[in-house]
């Protein structure tokens, strides 16, 4: 096991292996997962809303990943911290993600290729979508917090090769 | 009578564009209170319990991400008023 993989997996009770920081693990699971869907799913906006959906469809999913890591970012950067802060981060957070997410939005509706009806749907298929997908994966065991063991197996023996 | 016309117009635009951001707003609500809900639980979860942290964090962070859907789902109604 590297050092890296150490840093974030400390051996908990009887030799378990315990994820400190799952938000982490989970929200990089869920973009890889959503890395390998987002071609199908702008060869889809292509055919029904052509090139201006493909652009506004990728640029949604970017928004979409963009929102999942900040908000995995600030919460595992708050968890470090105190209760108080996780909870200033989550509300906090929240809203911060909406007025970028809003100011994102203004900025590309100057944009040609800018297409509402296309970037709304990838934004809440792509939102759910994955969360619904991801939820499939996670595990909650005291001795498995983040993703399930079977998941954690498998992306731990990739990261060990 | 064209001016006034055109000065309706221009009064629906500036209303629809009023109504979207309220809309919006008022669809932040509701999730608002339910984050706030779901991360004073998860606190109070793991102050209860501090060895199931990393359990109820997850569940926290999903929590979040669920009712932040909500949320989405009035911005993306605040997008097609503006801009479809």
């Amino acid at each position: 096991m590297n050092e890296k993989l150490d840093e974030r997996l400390t051996t908990g009770h009887d030799g378990v292996i315990v994820n400190t920081e799952p938000e982490k693990k989970i929200v990089a699971d869920m973009l890889w997962r959503g890395i390998k869907v987002a071609p199908a799913w702008l060869v889809l906006s292509f055919l029904i809303w052509g090139t201006d959906g493909v652009a506004s469809g990728a640029y949604g999913i970017a928004l979409v990943f963009a929102n999942f890591i900040a908000a995995a970012g600030l919460l595992t950067w708050a968890g470090r911290i105190s209760p108080g802060a996780l909870m200033f981060a989550a509300l906090g957070g929240f809203i911060l993600r909406l007025a970028v997410l809003t100011i994102a939005v203004i900025a590309a509706s100057k944009i040609s290729v800018f297409a509402p009806v296309p970037l709304g749907i990838t934004i809440i298929v792509s939102h759910l979508g994955l969360l619904v997908w991801e939820t499939r994966y996670v595990s909650l065991s005291l001795a498995y917090p983040g993703l399930g063991p079977a998941r954690l197996a498998q992306k731990q023996r990739k990261e060990m090769k | 009578m064209i001016d006034l016309l055109a000065q309706a117009d221009n009064a629906v635009d500036g209303l629809k564009a009023v109504g979207a951001g309220l809309g919006y707003g008022l669809a932040a609500i509701g999730p608002g209170v339910g984050i706030g809900l779901v991360v004073g639980n998860a606190i109070t979860a793991m102050a209860r319990q501090p060895e199931s942290a990393g359990m109820v964090r997850t569940t926290m962070f999903l929590g979040i991400a669920f009712t932040e859907a909500l949320a989405l789902i009035g911005f993306v109604v605040f997008i097609l008023l503006n801009f479809a």
